[in-house]
């Protein structure tokens, strides 16, 4: 005779349950974590080594790298002087916990402020693995066009920030920025915006203002 | 692709929880997952029978209910489904909304004998 168990729990999958030892490292370490998510040619890279040269006079930063293939993109961060790890997923199309996991030990984690990582370029599955880091940023851009929180709405409901960039060219494309913010603000209330050109250097100080902040509130919290 | 890990913590509770209650065999699990949860639950059935085997839950019938992505109108309060093309409020036309459902992904029960 089959009798029925209540169980009521939420599945929370292996990588959660790493993401939460990772989380527990970089708080040991003092390492304020940020997730840099976007679809390829964003400009993920671009939005790092701005963020890097702006405040690596500050703090100190390190860097994790995802890419299907090749040291590129770990290679155009660590020219600017700051540790920098390449992972290469192999085909896989986000970087998951465990990947992280094994990065961090190729880090000076003591010695660091703030780790940023930047996930393989893809607006579907980095969103449903956790990493661990203290901040997830979606990094939208102008010529991607403004139907994508309509499109791909588990990403953008998933994270912290959104960073639209490549504002300099929102003149030569048909992007209704109140289009993209309304189906932004119906998915994730309140989230915090910053548009701006990595090219130009146009919003980028907003941004950088509110990640200095965020460090040093995290170094605060800490004491 | 990251169905086979989920698949793999779906089981561990069930296994959990037929421990606790004492039991010879998982007959069915009762899941419930919502659209915006982004799991396949084809996947997820594809990887169980892999998972399962050699565990008391072998066999056991997945059985899905799954919950629509809606959207709430903070205007009018009506509630309507996701779609993708545009956020506004079939009703009052408003574009002041939140997510309503969807975001669900839990095992809601077992059977057991």
């Amino acid at each position: 005779m089959a009798k029925r168990v209540p169980v009521v729990e939420q599945i929370m999958n292996a990588n959660d349950q790493l993401a939460v030892a990772n989380r527990a490292r970089l708080d040991a370490a003092g390492v304020f974590g940020v997730n840099l998510m976007a679809s390829p040619g964003a400009g993920k890279t671009s939005l790092i080594t701005r963020t890097v040269e702006a405040l690596k006079d500050d703090f100190r930063i390190g860097a994790v790298d995802g890419d299907i293939a090749t040291t590129l993109d770990a290679d155009r961060i660590a020219a600017l002087g700051v540790p920098a790890v390449q992972i290469n997923t192999g085909g896989a199309c986000h970087l998951d916990a465990s990947m992280f996991q094994s990065a961090l030990p190729q880090l000076p984690l003591d010695e660091l402020d703030l780790l940023v990582v930047e996930n393989v370029g893809n607006l579907v599955c980095p969103a449903s693995f956790k990493l661990g880091v203290h901040c997830s940023v979606l990094v939208a851009s102008v010529p991607e066009g403004d139907d994508k929180p309509y499109k791909y709405p588990v990403m953008y409901r998933g994270v912290d920030v959104l960073v639209l960039n490549k504002m300099d060219v929102l003149a030569a494309f048909e992007f209704d920025v109140d289009y993209f913010r309304r189906g932004v603000e119906a998915l994730n209330p309140g989230l915090l915006f910053f548009p701006l050109s990595c090219k130009t250097g146009e919003g980028v100080d907003e941004w950088l203002m509110w990640l200095r902040g965020e460090i040093v509130k995290f170094r605060e919290n800490r004491e | 692709m990251h169905e086979l890990s989920i698949t793999q913590s779906i089981l561990d509770i069930a296994l959990r929880h037929a421990e606790q209650v004492g039991c010879r065999r998982i007959t069915r699990l009762n899941l419930v997952i919502g659209e915006l949860s982004s799991i396949v639950d084809d996947s997820v059935q594809f990887y169980w029978d892999f998972v399962s085997q050699d565990t008391i839950a072998a066999g056991a019938e997945l059985h899905f209910e799954r919950v629509p992505g809606t959207l709430r109108c903070l205007s009018c309060d009506h509630t309507f489904p996701l779609n993708g093309r545009d956020y506004a409020c079939p009703v009052c036309g408003q574009t002041q909304v939140v997510v309503a459902g969807g975001d669900e992904f839990r095992l809601e029960s077992i059977e057991v004998e």
